[in-house]
């Protein structure tokens, strides 16, 4: 009974990990090996640099093209929204102005529409401006993230006394001095949290780059994969290019979460609660 | 400030009110032999249509199917996970915090080939399980089954976020309280059902709304299944319906509609969940 605890866990993680390890073991296997093997069991016949050969071979290279436009897209995208956000929820707290009750109402309603529903319009408004299939097509409706002003809100109205403020401005420091050299310092932690939020879910974004983009050396790695997937039906061979990309594709990705989460503050999330 | 408050609310807003303009309208071929096509407003009548739309409530009630098992097992795994990871000070503990954590970070797409090549009858060790033991292997993809089989890639990919959410509201609990508890003579068990979860209640709401909210616009697992398993149609679930009725129908103003719907009846089910519990915990 007193090792239910750690038994649970262990049976949690093993549970996190094992498609993983599936995966892992899978993209050792050759086309011809996928479906006649016993599935736990890697093969060790170098099926998996073969595997990995002619993934990144494949059309000319596009699995390269797809991870770097995900990392542009997630990178790229972050950091605007970052900055975006850490300004508007800035000037949501800091500042008073008419209207502002109903800005933040909006904001907090603009948290429940689904970024799948804006979609569309977007890409609609997009085509209008004869902006679709570009990388902008992506990046720019990435800057948005009303979760991530309704965050910096938060955490500026935590962090940053008015006080100080007020010592700026008697000193004659105009606000966007006052902003860059006290305010944004100040919500180090909380900008480094908005823009690994945005970074994963750009990154494990889908539905936008696949309405928006037609060239297939645009397309993230998601979208990427799946139109493998796709082709796989005809192409079985294909399947095992979709498995291997999808390794490669989560091991950097698991990485950089696993570094990155020790600055994560979810009691950003959590104190936002107390309000 | 301000620019970047009015981007924001551009991007946001502009689609938004674009949906909104597009759903009243419906596209008429005009007479002759080389109709062009106008624009004509029609009122509700998209909405009408989405209403009568079957399909579209059937995808409902499987989205329903879909979140009822869902959202409660996340929730409940994330809450279980959190305590346990709260109460052991191991290596163990801090190693299956940061390892359940990681499946958040692996795209709904990549999950679902993950998984839709586990359930796959060819290569799934789950069925190969089954068959070792002498048992019929489940048929993973099957109409009955296939709600718990999304279900579960849904559940593995948003426990570790949720579990995170609510460990960290665990460890802001001063910890005099559970030691006076514990001195008090309360066991384990019930210091985390009396103490622990009351306190944490703000974020075990929070977390049941993002869970439900995610749930309602599921899209990216079904899509990607479709190329494994027939079972799965292209409007299995209302998201896909949408995406169908714009780019396979060429019915903009139909999906605009029906975008609209699901948006409403997704913000009324949030705030209501929302502010019901909210409201509980005010009468306590």
């Amino acid at each position: 009974m007193r090792y239910l605890p750690a038994f649970i866990l262990i049976v949690g993680s093993v549970y996190a990990l094992f498609p993983i390890l599936w995966l892992a073991v899978a993209s050792t296997k050759t086309p011809g090996q996928l479906f006649t093997t016993p599935t736990l069991l890697p093969s060790l016949t170098g099926g998996f640099q073969q595997n990995i050969r002619y993934l990144f071979s494949l059309d000319g290279g596009v699995f390269r093209q797809w991870a770097a436009s995900s990392l542009l897209y997630a990178v790229g995208g972050g950091v605007v929204s970052a900055l975006v956000s850490t300004m508007a929820g800035y000037g949501l707290a800091k500042y008073r102005f008419r209207g502002r009750g109903i800005t933040t109402g909006s904001l907090l309603a603009g948290i429940f529409v689904p970024g799948v529903m804006l979609a569309i319009p977007q890409f609609l408004l997009f085509s209008r401006v004869g902006l679709t299939n570009t990388y902008w097509s992506v990046l720019i409706p990435s800057t948005l993230s009303p979760l991530g002003v309704f965050l910096a809100m938060i955490y500026a109205q935590a962090s940053i006394p008015d006080d100080i403020l007020e010592a700026g401005r008697i000193d004659g420091a105009n606000e966007f001095r006052i902003f860059f050299q006290i305010g944004l310092p100040a919500m180090m932690p909380g900008i480094i949290t908005v823009f690994l939020l945005q970074f994963v879910h750009i990154w494990n974004n889908f539905l936008l780059p696949y309405i928006m983009l037609a060239d297939s050396s645009k397309f993230p790695i998601t979208v990427g994969l799946y139109s493998l997937l796709n082709r796989g039906g005809t192409e079985p061979a294909l399947y095992n290019l979709a498995i291997t990309g999808a390794l490669v594709s989560i091991i950097p990705l698991g990485m950089i979460v696993f570094v990155l989460q020790r600055y994560w503050k979810a009691d950003l999330l959590s104190g936002s609660l107390k309000g | 400030m301000f620019p970047a408050l009015t981007l924001t609310v551009l991007i946001a807003i502009a689609p938004t009110v674009y949906t909104i303009a597009l759903s009243f309208f419906s596209t008429k071929a005009g007479p002759g032999l080389l109709g062009t096509r106008t624009e004509v407003f029609v009122g509700f009548g998209n909405f009408v249509r989405v209403i009568e739309n079957q399909e579209f409530w059937n995808g409902m009630a499987r989205m329903l199917l879909y979140g009822v098992i869902m959202a409660p097992i996340t929730i409940c795994l994330g809450l279980l996970f959190a305590l346990l990871v709260d109460s052991g000070t191991s290596r163990l503990s801090k190693f299956s915090r940061v390892v359940i954590f990681l499946p958040y970070a692996v795209p709904g797409v990549l999950s679902a080939i993950m998984w839709g090549f586990l359930y796959l009858p060819g290569v799934s060790p789950i069925v190969a399980g089954f068959k070792a033991v002498g048992l019929p292997a489940p048929d993973l993809f099957s109409d009955s089954l296939i709600y718990s089989s999304l279900a579960n890639i849904g559940i593995w990919g948003a426990v570790g976020f949720n579990m995170v959410i609510m460990y960290t509201a665990l460890k802001s609990i001063p910890s005099e309280l559970i030691d006076a508890a514990r001195l008090d003579g309360c066991s384990g068990l019930q210091v985390a059902l009396r103490i622990k979860l009351p306190m944490i209640a703000p974020a075990v709401s929070l977390t049941s709304m993002f869970v439900l909210i995610g749930a309602l616009q599921v899209y990216s697992e079904p899509q990607t299944m479709r190329p494994l398993s027939n079972t799965v149609t292209p409007t299995f679930m209302p998201m896909m319906t949408v995406y169908n009725q714009a780019f396979s129908q060429q019915d903009l103003h139909g999906a605009a509609a029906t975008a609209l719907v699901i948006v409403f009846i997704t913000v009324t089910l949030s705030a209501g969940v929302f502010f019901g519990l909210a409201r509980g915990r005010r009468n306590r």
